[in-house]
């Protein structure tokens, strides 16, 4: 009764809401070609006109940092505050910076 | 009643009976994508065939409303093509009813964005979109089971062939035809062909199936005549609001 | 510095367990503590990865085994616009199933495996949905009382710990409020329609009642999984709680339809501002948990069945890409 080796293969899905907006992860499905992949998403995620494009993904095409190295990765950005428009002061009376 | 009346009444009662038939499949299906897919393309038909059988109860003028239509009229009364009342089958079978209609709600749709009835034009130019859709899914799923396996190929060349001899009446023009065309209303029934066979063909081919010989068609869904299935799916529809006269749900 | 594929554990998790377990375990409840969110590549005690694959996918598989009772009604819905928002309805419960599986298949399980548990009774699904629906009132009465005790248990859920559940339920309450809303109308009219009508709204409910309570689950101290489910954020308020807040918000709505909830001892405390109600009968939940409720055996065969018969479909999606793919190497070649 059980098919555990012949799964349709899995895709991750990135929706684009309106123009103007990235697209953003909203879940995975399950497709044997990307043509059925978009299909799916379309069917799956835009029901609600929540899309303008999606991109489809094979999963196991995704290369993803390991949460193990988070603190290499990403900690060094937080002490160059710098970065940040919000760490320096300009006087009030300067408007347009 | 009008020709004009007739005529919309055809369009209306091919896509409501349709979208029953893939009401049928919701829970069924062969996988929970599927379910989606078959319900989307439902829903798609079921929104059109509200908005054409609430315009023929306006060309009527009896006050009658799309839901007075579609479930007090009795199975002579309805005039949707014969190939949708055909039951579903196996996926196989659905997908082949699904596409050979697709294809010729495309070549109609297209046609009527033109229509001079301005009505039939906006509700076409609607049904257009969601027709592409319906024709990329279930061509895409045609190919996929025609050249899929051995089975799935046998069983989509199985159901070509059953459904095949259905396809005649969509392009054959009786009086009501004549009079739309010639108004200027909808397309001549045969003119849609050339589009629908080259359409059609070229799905058939990528699906490594063989399209059957022509055979000439007996069927007149379109003017009340229909298989004995039509009953059977009209019992269900209309059972429990005919249960209840005049009730509102 | 980079792991491959999201199906592949992180670093953290193939650390030699002996050596570091507590204080790895020690990290993650304060996490969770802190409110932060576990992400499928993240180190979790095992047990948190089991007992979230247990009870999303009874989520999941709950939502598929729900289309089934409702689905009886698609074809004779009695308007056209009932017919579209059942529809509607049905395939948003699909469409909830397919979220909750791929959240699932985030925790290392691929959803086959899951689905052929379904299939072969190894798995629970919402007790709820082995009873059947006989009338149409049923339709409004699942949308009024099932979803709406659904409602209750999900919105906490949207602030579960586990990332991709949290975010599958976002989606799903968005989504699950309409389901609500639609079932409540459809009483609302049987309620002030025809005298035969009325008396179908009113059997839908007298039916249904006690099973909605049900759905909540026993008292905590039954419930063997409660305590740390709740330590890890997985379960955000006890059984009894969400049961009470569900009838506090429900009686009145029934009064309003101007039906009557088949409780004698339904009474309202001003004191404690609750109503208080009468005692569950739960022999009747634990025989429809074994199976032998009116509809279990149906609603199983039903999925087999479709799923037995759909799988020259897949398969045959499959031989197609493949044959796809090789025509494109050679091509390439």
């Amino acid at each position: 009764m059980t098919e555990s080796s012949r799964d349709w293969p899995l895709y991750e899905i990135f929706i684009r809401a309106r123009a103007g907006l990235d697209h953003k992860h909203v879940g995975s499905l399950h497709a044997t070609d990307a043509r059925m992949a978009i299909e799916h998403a379309r069917d799956l995620y835009t029901r609600r006109q929540e899309g303008v494009s999606i991109w489809a993904v094979r999963s196991s095409d995704i290369v993803a940092s390991d949460p193990a190295d988070a603190d290499a990765l990403f900690e060094p950005a937080r002490d160059k505050v710098y970065r940040h428009p919000t760490f320096y002061e300009i006087p009030d009376e300067v408007k347009t910076l | 009643m009008t020709s004009h009346c007739r005529y919309v009444l055809r369009l209306a009662d091919t896509s409501l009976i349709l979208a029953q038939r893939l009401g049928e499949w919701v829970g069924h299906a062969p996988a929970i994508e599927e379910d989606l897919g078959l319900a989307n393309i439902s829903l798609d038909l079921l929104g059109q065939a509200r908005m054409l059988l609430t315009y023929a109860g306006e060309l009527e003028g009896r006050g009658r409303s799309e839901d007075d239509l579609a479930y007090l009229r009795e199975e002579s009364q309805f005039l949707n093509a014969t190939l949708v009342e055909q039951p579903n089958g196996d996926f196989g079978q659905t997908i082949v009813r699904q596409f050979l209609i697709d294809a010729w709600q495309l070549e109609l749709h297209e046609w009527l964005q033109e229509s001079k009835d301005p009505r039939l034009a906006e509700i076409a130019a609607k049904a257009v979109k969601e027709t592409r859709y319906h024709l990329r899914y279930s061509a895409g799923w045609l190919i996929r089971l025609g050249d899929g396996t051995e089975e799935s190929h046998a069983r989509a060349q199985v159901a070509l062939e059953r459904l095949w001899p259905f396809t005649g009446e969509l392009f054959a023009a009786d009086d009501v035809d004549h009079e739309i065309a010639q108004a200027g209303i909808g397309p001549a029934p045969e003119a849609l062909l050339p589009g629908w066979s080259a359409r059609v063909g070229a799905v058939l081919t990528d699906s490594r199936l063989v399209e059957p010989p022509v055979t000439p068609f007996g069927w007149h869904g379109k003017q009340g005549r229909h298989s004995e299935h039509l009953g059977h799916l009209l019992a269900e529809m209309q059972s429990l609001h005919r249960a209840h006269p005049g009730a509102t749900w | 510095m980079y792991t491959q594929g999201l199906d592949s554990l992180g670093k953290d998790c193939l650390r030699d367990e002996a050596q570091d377990i507590g204080g790895l375990e020690q990290r993650f409840q304060s996490r969770i503590d802190a409110e932060e969110k576990i992400e499928p590549k993240d180190w979790m005690p095992e047990a948190y990865r089991r007992t979230l694959i247990r009870q999303i996918s009874q989520h999941a598989h709950s939502e598929i085994v729900g289309m089934l009772p409702e689905g009886n009604w698609i074809t004779r819905a009695p308007s056209l616009l009932r017919k579209c928002i059942l529809i509607a309805k049905v395939q948003d419960e699909g469409g909830h199933g397919a979220y909750l599986y791929s959240a699932t298949e985030t925790l290392g399980v691929s959803r086959d495996e899951l689905i052929g548990q379904l299939l072969e009774g190894k798995a629970k699904y919402s007790s709820i949905f082995n009873y059947p629906t006989p009338t149409w009132a049923d339709i409004g009465t699942i949308g009024w009382l099932v979803d709406g005790a659904a409602i209750m248990n999900q919105i906490p859920l949207c602030r579960c710990s586990y990332g991709p559940y949290a975010r599958a339920m976002v989606r799903v309450c968005k989504e699950e409020s309409f389901h609500q809303r639609q079932g409540y109308e459809i009483m609302l009219r049987l309620s002030r329609g025809t005298p035969a009508q009325k008396e179908m709204a009113q059997q839908a409910l007298n039916r249904w009642w006690w099973p909605s309570l049900m759905m909540f689950g026993p008292s905590d101290a039954e419930s063997k999984h409660s305590a740390q489910s709740m330590r890890w954020k997985i379960k955000r308020f006890s059984n009894d709680e969400l049961r009470q807040k569900f009838v506090d918000f429900t009686v009145p709505q029934a009064e309003f339809l101007g039906l009557a909830v088949p409780d004698p001892a339904l009474s309202w405390d001003e004191a404690a501002q609750h109503y208080r109600f009468g005692a569950i009968d739960w022999n009747e939940f634990e025989q429809v948990l074994k199976g032998h409720g009116p509809c279990n055996r149906e609603r199983l065969e039903a999925r087999r069945r479709a799923h037995d018969e759909g799988r020259w479909v897949r398969d045959a999606a499959i031989a197609h890409a493949s044959k796809q793919a090789a025509r494109q190497g050679s091509r390439a070649a």
